[in-house]
């Protein structure tokens, strides 16, 4: 390819495929009649033309699409792998190491070790997006610089072996006398097609829906601007936090990582009524209609450390509460029990003395009853469980409460010690006692789950992908297509080219040429 | 209300099929008096008129459900059902540009085995859970449908580009291949009327095990080649004399409803060699060679254009339901855009396979044949989604 001067006498750049004055093919060392490769009009790209220096060779590296398509499939494959198994955060575990193994045996063993367990977060996955946003800026700026100059700077005069070798092209005798009446209609009717026509002397260029062109590139931009989104939040600090909080209802508690403290005033879940079930899913368990945490936020003063309300309002699912960046999602719900009430009862009278009220999370050492009765919390165990033969609690969360108790009274010798285990019947230790403890009710709470995000990302993620859908509909709904007339020594040449839908524009091809008296027939089946 | 409801649906089943028969007629028919060509334009409007009153119905029955449940892209069945509207619109689109009443032979079927698989659901009127109540729930849904839809017919005529061509070329690699696919197309078909029938005869038939320390009942719709490992027969309906598990299922498959998934697997590809073997049996040709003379007058290019332009279409409104929406809903519901989780991972995978097919159509000239194999890959990628992640791989969208 060294000869780029094109036999109508213009000099062309190294690399370039069509002339760029009359786009007669250059390098025809392979001289063959298929359609010419009308890619980027034939211009020399950037990464064709240089290759020397480090920048140079990567440059040439990303803006091949070839490598492009490898990233993207190697991205695809991977992706596959981590749906195999539940990634680690979906997981009934926060022991990941012992879990897979354990559920999944070698193979979950196996998934762990090779980070497929944590795959969209690993610095592998990371890279290879960052390595495809790298590809996509490359990779347009090495094209579409290239086709822009060249539909810029179209002649509308073309070589009549660039026109014959279009892949829908047709070549007419017409004579000297009748070619200008005709070249007219021609234009005329491509016009009334939405063409827009130049012409020069006996050659007609008609063009339309060129900004289609445009449509993948501005769809590029819209990923690399998502991509760029996603990335921010990591490099950013306080650019991004995705953190949860558990609140019962009645208290209130500090956002993790924020200066914010949120109130559960009230949450409460709704269930669906028999009557809005289906008949057939009678013996189904009840479904849930709705979860709600009426929820009130504060800003703590940093100077006088007061609680300062700042908003309130109500959270359910798919309708989070919002204060500035901040958003409080609610994600879980569950009841706990909070407090037991006791009947302390004299099994000598067989009378109910008093009743008492212990506070699951902040016991009372000591309560005083009617008639002198004392009762002493000796031990408490909120999560009971036997370790040997040692009473022992597994949490600090009320979820198997267990109590020894002293119980003190006037007629009393000594104190009496009374065991209470939930779930347990301790008749037969507790047997000799003369005040038995009896459980009366226990005092449940709602607790709501709320998960805490801030994502100053999401108008550029958003933003990102709107504009990737534009670029989309510009590229896919519309088509850029040009027609290429000259006549010249007694015949006609008609050439045309698109860039998708080829159907379409034989089919208009058609239409405009009958009607300009040119019956020719450009469909496939007729060729 | 829900009898229009019912009627409506029944009828768009019928509407569809009779569709069905008027393309195939359209393609097959000699032609009597009135010549080929006439015949083949008549018995094509037929098709299309009621592939169009179909969808017509179609829309009729959606209307109807949401009046009487207030939405209805909330479970599988209604999912599906969709999807068959969104089939059958998007070809009825790409015949209103291109008039090939071929394709209509090869996409009504489809749409018609969708809408019976999609009745192989319960399908009742269920109340949404809270995370699904949400507007963004239908918009999200229908786009991915729509998008969705587009993508198979391009699919259907990546298929047709393949047995055109191969029917030229018996003697390829592409030959035996596409008749393995016609074959799992087969078991597809197999399984679908097989749930279809023993759906019609209300056959039952529970078995109990072990599942993690639980004593669980696993309920079958189909006879049981292989019932749950060391399960007990709790009740069974006898089919032809046969009531008990042939086997049982292997003690690794451990899974809750893991019998009874390997049930349908088995039924499926037993039922499909079977229609495998009649076709062949009875008609003494390879199952391509059976539906070559349908597609022979089709141009290639012409086929190949379609299937392309069909992508086209559905690419930008998959990404549109399935990535954006689908971000923007699961921001609103969870707070995150994306959570990772096998159905969102897997919408990401099928517009990654997509994006990779344009890329090598438009850069590497990846037309025609290749082209048609990644059109068919694509829709096996949506139905690993639609089906293998519901069944097997259940993530947060419990639901569809
Ligand atoms: C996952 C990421 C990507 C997506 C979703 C994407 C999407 C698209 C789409 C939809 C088109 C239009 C295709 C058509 O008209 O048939 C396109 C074209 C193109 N893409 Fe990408 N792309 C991605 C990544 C890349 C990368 C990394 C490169 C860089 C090597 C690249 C290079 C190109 C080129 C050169 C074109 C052709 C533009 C033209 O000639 O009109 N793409 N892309």
């Amino acid at each position: 390819m060294e000869n780029t001067k094109c036999d109508c006498g213009h000099n062309n750049p190294v690399g370039t495929v069509l002339c760029e004055y009359c786009g007669k093919p250059l390098d025809e060392s392979g001289r063959s009649d298929p359609p010419l490769e009308m890619r980027y009009e034939g211009r020399a790209r950037r990464s064709q033309t240089r290759n020397t220096t480090l920048f140079d060779r990567v440059w040439n590296f990303f803006s091949s699409v070839k490598v492009a398509i490898w990233m993207i499939l190697i991205t695809l494959v991977i992706s596959i792998l981590g749906t195999l198994l539940p990634q680690e955060q979906s997981i009934p575990s926060n022991r990941p190491e012992i879990y897979y193994a354990q559920k999944y045996g070698v193979w979950g063993d196996l998934f762990y070790r090779f980070g497929l367990s944590n795959l969209y977060e690993s610095p592998v996955y990371i890279a290879l997006l960052a390595a495809i946003g790298i590809s996509l800026v490359v990779c347009s700026l090495d094209r579409v610089v290239p086709l822009y100059h060249a539909l810029k700077n179209q002649k509308v005069t073309k070589s009549p072996v660039f026109i014959t070798r279009q892949r829908v092209t047709r070549t007419e005798p017409v004579s000297v006398g009748e070619k200008e009446a005709l070249l007219d209609r021609l234009a005329e009717n491509l016009s009334a097609k939405q063409y827009r026509i130049r012409r020069e002397g006996d050659s007609i260029l008609a063009e339309k829906g060129r900004f289609s062109r445009w449509g993948p590139y501005i769809n590029h931009i819209g990923l690399i601007l998502f991509l760029f989104g996603v990335l921010m939040r990591h490099l950013i600090p306080g650019w991004y936090l995705d953190e949860s909080v558990f609140v019962r209802e009645g208290e209130t508690e500090k956002l993790p990582g924020l200066n914010y403290y949120v109130k559960n005033e009230k949450a409460s879940m709704e269930l669906y009524d028999p009557g809005e079930m289906p008949p057939s899913s009678e013996n189904r368990q009840p479904v849930v209609k709705k979860y709600e945490t009426r929820a009130v936020l504060y800003e703590k003063d940093r100077e006088t450390g007061t609680l300062k309300e700042v908003t309130r309002g109500s959270i359910r699912v798919n309708h989070p509460l919002e204060h500035e960046d901040l958003q409080l999602f609610q994600a879980d719900f569950n009841t706990e029990t909070r407090a037991i009430l006791l009947n302390v009862k004299d099994k000598k009278k067989d009378r109910v003395v008093d009743t008492i009220r212990v506070d699951l999370f902040d016991p009372k050492p000591e309560y005083k009853l009617n008639g002198g009765v004392k009762v002493n919390i000796l031990n408490y165990f909120p999560d009971f469980v036997m370790e040997g033969n040692r009473p022992a609690t597994k949490s600090e969360n009320p979820n198997r409460p267990a109590f020894i108790f002293s119980v003190d009274a006037p007629g009393l010798k000594q104190p009496e010690k009374s065991w209470l285990i939930s779930g347990a019947n301790l008749d037969d230790i507790n047997r000799e006692n003369r005040y038995e403890m009896e459980l009366k009710k226990l005092e449940t709470v709602n607790v709501s789950g709320l998960m805490v995000r801030i994502d100053k990302s999401l108008p550029v993620i958003f933003l990102g992908g709107i504009i990737s859908m534009i670029g989309l509909v510009m590229g896919f709904f519309w088509h850029h297509r040009r027609v290429w007339v000259r006549w010249k020594e007694g015949n006609l040449y008609i050439g045309a080219h698109t860039n998708k839908n080829w159907f379409g524009l034989r089919r208009e091809l058609e239409q405009a040429a009958e009607k300009a008296e040119l019956p020719l027939s450009f469909s496939l089946e007729k060729r | 209300m829900i009898k229009v409801m019912e009627y409506s649906l029944l009828a768009t089943f019928f509407f569809y099929l009779l569709s069905t028969v008027a393309f195939v007629m359209a393609v097959t028919g000699k032609g009597s008096r009135a010549g080929k060509e006439v015949h083949t334009r008549l018995w094509g409007r037929r098709g299309i008129a009621l592939a169009i009153g179909g969808v017509a119905l179609h829309v009729l029955f959606i209307v109807s459900r949401v009046l009487v449940g207030g939405h209805f892209t909330s479970n599988l069945f209604e999912f599906t059902a969709f999807l068959c509207f969104a089939i059958v619109s998007s070809f009825i689109i790409l015949y209103l540009i291109y008039r090939t009443i071929t394709l209509g032979a090869f996409v009504m079927p489809l749409g018609v085995i969708m809408l019976a698989y999609a009745s192989v659901f319960p399908r009742d009127v269920e109340p949404l859970i809270p995370a699904l109540q949400s507007y963004w729930l239908h918009i999200h849904v229908t786009t991915v449908a729509l998008g969705e839809g587009a993508l198979a017919v391009g699919f259907v005529a990546g298929l047709i580009y393949l047995i055109r061509w191969v029917g030229e070329n018996p003697h390829s690699a592409t030959a035996t291949w596409l008749e393995v696919i016609l074959a799992i197309i087969l078991m597809v078909v197999g399984f679908v009327l097989s749930s279809f029938i023993f759906g019609a005869m209300d056959y039952q038939a529970a078995f109990q095990h072990n599942f993690e320390g639980r004593m669980v009942v696993q309920e079958y719709r189909m006879p049981a080649f292989v019932g749950p490992h060391e399960g007990v027969t709790l009740q069974a309906d006898s089919f032809l004399g046969w009531k008990e598990p042939l086997m049982e299922a292997p003690s690794w498959m451990k899974g809750e409803e893991a019998a009874k998934k390997l049930n349908s697997v088995i039924w499926s590809v037993l039922s499909g060699l079977l229609l495998y073997g009649l076709l062949r049996g009875i008609l003494r040709k390879r199952v391509y060679e059976i539906l070559h003379p349908l597609v022979k007058s089709l141009h290639l290019e012409t086929v190949d254009e379609i299937s392309y332009r069909a992508i086209a279409i559905g690419y930008p409104i998959f990404t549109l339901g399935g990535l954006i929406f689908a971000m923007i809903w699961a921001h609103e519901a969870w707070g995150r855009f994306w959570g990772w989780d096998p159905k969102e991972t897997w919408a990401l995978i099928t517009w990654l396979f997509y994006s990779a097919y344009l890329h090598l159509r438009l850069s590497r000239g990846w037309h025609g044949l290749k082209s048609s194999w990644m059109a068919v890959g694509g829709f096996v990628v949506i139905l690993i989604n639609l089906i293998a992640i519901n069944l097997v791989i259940a993530g947060l969208h419990s639901y569809a």
